[in-house]
């Protein structure tokens, strides 16, 4: 057992460190919220394609992708990595959809739509929406309201409903949707009318074919409840260790501003108060990282619910203390803080929430498979 | 990255397995935790099947009489040790976890060969002499003197919390060597001292728990003369020589509780089904997360324990970050219990119910969770020394 990052994966986590702090430095991350400017519609948010491209030529959606595939050929700790690093930043954008959706170029695995090749370019952006998995409507409604991230931005939406996994053109989605006033101001979001599936199906069918590219839909019905359960989990996955990049970032930014305020003669870092928060904020994130980090080796997805539940935690829970830590200036439109509470109250929505991850952990306390403890 | 166990380390877990599977039925029966001898007895009697079966110091170097296992060996060895439901460590514990290591490491070569042996054979039993009644937290300003009288130290003074003072042979005693003053601050001026419990002017004022409990006791030394050639380390410097050891013990120290942890919420949720709280979605939802905090603490676990593997077997600082999380998240544990047991909660009889009155020790004994705050802001984070 070596549960340590390898050397190779300490340099991919450098390379891409440094790779966002060229391409998307604070300046552009500031430019971009400062546009935006809280009057909740897309216009200062909408999304960089250039950026998106320069990130697509990087490999950032194409590291799991088989190198056979034009992809980088790594595992999930590695895209692990790369979006905690993603998360540090605050790098906008349907990163996770677009993931996923490159994810499906691998020959074989379906029918490959045309999108997953221009996802694993960054040609394409792909937000994603999900309908929930409940099977049948009699044991738990289709998710009411459904928020979908850069929808104006976005070419196409991955779509993950009970028994479906489809990749569909956005206007499909669009049409269903509302933009709504995002509280993240890099993170536009539009709420979708409930059944949306079923009936962008339809409109669908109605599009021109050469306007419409091929939806991505696997073979059987099986095969599609496999596939959505395992999207949804690497979803959970890489949301997590966003969060968890997150979490780290607040923790330094706490302990930079504790090192240089100063009150009554002395760095307020002296004063234990300030100290304990920091100190609570390192065990929130060292205890997030250690669960991400095995999730991604094992896959399990108790290890991940758990994952997502911390690094959910982590990364709200660190940003109030951070933002506590600030004082007065924790309260402005200048400090990052609030934009990475903001996100992180996105990103805790997205996916697995915290009630779906206790109540499947709490689950797993019945079952008979023996676990990893 | 990698959770998966060599050939070697799958070896050694069913090696240990079978044998436990073996041994295990032949223990005696648990005495009553008020028997004393009857607990040094038992405990003592577990260490030694383990070393005839050659487990015993499984983390100590061979030079010092241990086996030299890894790390994760040794991680193994504590998870499939709790698993299977083997007792803990209990008198052992500080002659395994803390003076032996300290011994091993600083000791002479006669301070190793007469120490050493009986702690891994289960024949000696230490206690820890660190705290008195006016220097806890803050260990260094510890006042019980040491004067030199020939070929002795003269001992006076008095420590407190002494856990298994009652049936102790030794006990690793911290003690001022040098008066504080402008050359020598306070953490120097202490020394590192192995003392017999049966030395004339030693008494033991067993104190009682908040479970009823005598677990540890207060020790009153007056004029207790302790051999120089019983100093470990140098004089003055047995600072120095406790942090040595410190380090090394919360790596791993509670390794085998975080299994149980995660044996009594399976136990919880199993109950909860049968009463019928699991149909309580609020609590249902808490010991969900709940198993979230024992993954953390595990994965932590093996995180901390890969770490020190890497680095030689010294344990990284996140032994501070695990006890602070360990120690809030048993005490939560057990709340939930109490919550699914309903009127059971008050029922002193029930087993689970002592184990809740111990934990709430977890986060003062070994360092309060303030002092383990301390260390990470300042240690781990770098912030300027605190007031
Ligand atoms: C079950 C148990 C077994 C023990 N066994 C042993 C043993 O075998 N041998 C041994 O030597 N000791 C033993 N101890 C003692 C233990 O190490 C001390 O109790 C502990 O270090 C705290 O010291 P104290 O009790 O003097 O509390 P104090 O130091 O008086 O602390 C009281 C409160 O003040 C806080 N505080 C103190 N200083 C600071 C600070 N600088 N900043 C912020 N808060 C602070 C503490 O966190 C705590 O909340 C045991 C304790 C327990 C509970």
């Amino acid at each position: 057992m070596d549960f340590q990052l390898t050397d190779d994966q300490r340099a991919l986590r450098t390379g891409v460190r440094e790779l966002l702090e060229r391409c998307f430095p604070r300046t552009r991350l500031r430019a971009m919220v400062d546009m935006a400017d809280g009057d909740g519609a897309e216009r200062g948010a909408g999304l960089d394609r250039a950026l998106w491209r320069g990130l697509g030529a990087a490999g950032l959606f194409a590291l799991r992708v088989p190198e056979s595939a034009g992809g980088v050929g790594l595992g999930l700790p590695e895209a692990v990595l790369a979006f905690e690093e993603a998360g540090r930043a605050l790098l906008p954008g349907p990163l996770v959809a677009t993931e996923l959706t490159a994810g499906l170029s691998v020959p074989g695995a379906l029918a490959a739509g045309e999108w997953a090749a221009d996802a694993v370019r960054g040609e394409a952006v792909v937000t994603a929406l999900d309908e929930g998995d409940a099977l049948d409507e009699r044991d738990a409604p289709v998710k009411e309201d459904a928020l979908v991230e850069h929808l104006a931005s976005a070419d196409a939406v991955l779509v993950l409903g009970p028994t479906a996994v489809e990749v569909i053109a956005a206007e499909a989605v669009a049409r269903s949707a509302e933009p709504i006033r995002s509280v993240d101001p890099a993170t536009p979001l539009h709420r979708t009318a409930p059944y949306r599936t079923a009936r962008c199906r339809t409109a669908q069918r109605r599009t021109a074919p050469e306007r419409a590219r091929p939806p991505v839909v696997p073979p059987g019905a099986s095969e599609a409840l496999g596939l959505a359960a395992r999207l949804r989990r690497e979803a959970a996955l890489l949301t997590a260790a966003q969060q968890l990049g997150s979490a780290c970032r607040t923790v330094e930014l706490a302990v930079d501003h504790a090192k240089r305020r100063t009150q009554f003669g002395r760095p307020i870092g002296a004063f234990q108060a300030v100290q304990h928060l920091c100190a609570q904020m390192l065990v929130r994130a060292e205890s997030a990282r250690s669960v991400v980090y095995a999730a991604a080796v094992t896959e399990d997805p108790g290890d991940i619910a758990a994952a997502k539940l911390l690094a959910d935690e982590a990364a709200v829970r660190n940003a109030r203390d951070c933002l506590q830590v600030h004082g007065g200036m924790g309260f402005t439109w200048e400090a990052d803080v609030h934009l990475h509470l903001k996100r992180a109250w996105v990103r805790a929505g997205q996916w697995q929430s915290a009630a779906a991850a206790e109540e499947e952990l709490a689950a797993g306390l019945l079952s008979t498979v023996e676990t990893c403890l | 990255m990698d959770l998966a166990f060599t050939q070697d380390e799958e070896d050694f877990r069913r090696r240990l397995r079978a044998w436990l599977a073996d041994t295990l039925p032949k223990l005696p029966d648990r005495p009553h935790p008020a028997d004393w001898p009857g607990r040094r007895a038992y405990d003592c009697g577990w260490q030694r099947m383990l070393h005839d079966a050659g487990y015993a110091g499984l983390h100590w170097p061979e030079d010092a009489g241990g086996q030299g296992a890894t790390p994760t060996q040794h991680l193994i060895f504590l998870e499939e040790t709790e698993r299977a439901g083997a007792p803990y460590v209990g008198a052992g514990f500080v002659g395994l976890l803390h003076a032996g290591p300290t011994i091993a490491a600083e000791g002479t070569p006669e301070q190793r060969a007469r120490w050493l042996p009986p702690i891994l054979r289960g024949d000696e039993v230490w206690c820890q002499g660190f705290s008195e009644p006016d220097a806890g937290s803050d260990l260094a300003s510890l006042r019980t003197r040491a004067v030199r009288d020939g070929d002795a130290y003269v001992v006076s003074g008095s420590k407190i919390w002494t856990s298994h003072a009652e049936i102790a042979d030794w006990c690793e005693l911290l003690v001022r060597t040098a008066p504080v003053n402008a050359d020598t601050p306070k953490h120097r001026g202490i020394s590192w001292l192995a003392m017999p419990m049966d030395a004339p002017g030693v008494t033991v004022r067993p104190l009682r728990t908040l479970a009823g409990t005598a677990e540890f006791a207060e020790v009153f030394l007056d004029e207790v003369r302790v051999p120089v050639t019983h100093r470990v380390g140098e004089e003055n410097d047995g600072w120095r020589v406790t942090m040595v050891t410190l380090s090394f013990e919360r790596g791993t120290a509670f390794v085998g509780e975080v299994v149980a942890c995660r044996r009594v919420l399976e136990a919880l949720a199993r109950t909860a089904k049968a009463n019928g709280r699991w149909d309580d979605a609020v609590l249902r939802r808490r010991l969900g997360r709940l198993a979230a905090e024992c993954a953390a603490l595990w994965r932590l676990t093996q995180w901390n324990v890969s770490e020190a593997q890497r680095t030689g077997g010294v344990p990284g600082v996140g032994g501070s970050v695990f006890k602070l999380r360990f120690s809030q998240v048993r005490q939560e544990l057990y709340d939930a219990a109490a919550e699914v047991l309903g009127a059971d909660a008050l029922d002193a009889g029930q087993e689970w119910v002592a184990d809740r009155l111990s934990s709430l020790s977890y986060t003062i004994a070994a360092g309060t969770s303030q002092i383990q705050r301390n260390i990470v802001a300042e240690r781990i984070l770098g912030l300027p020394k605190g007031r």
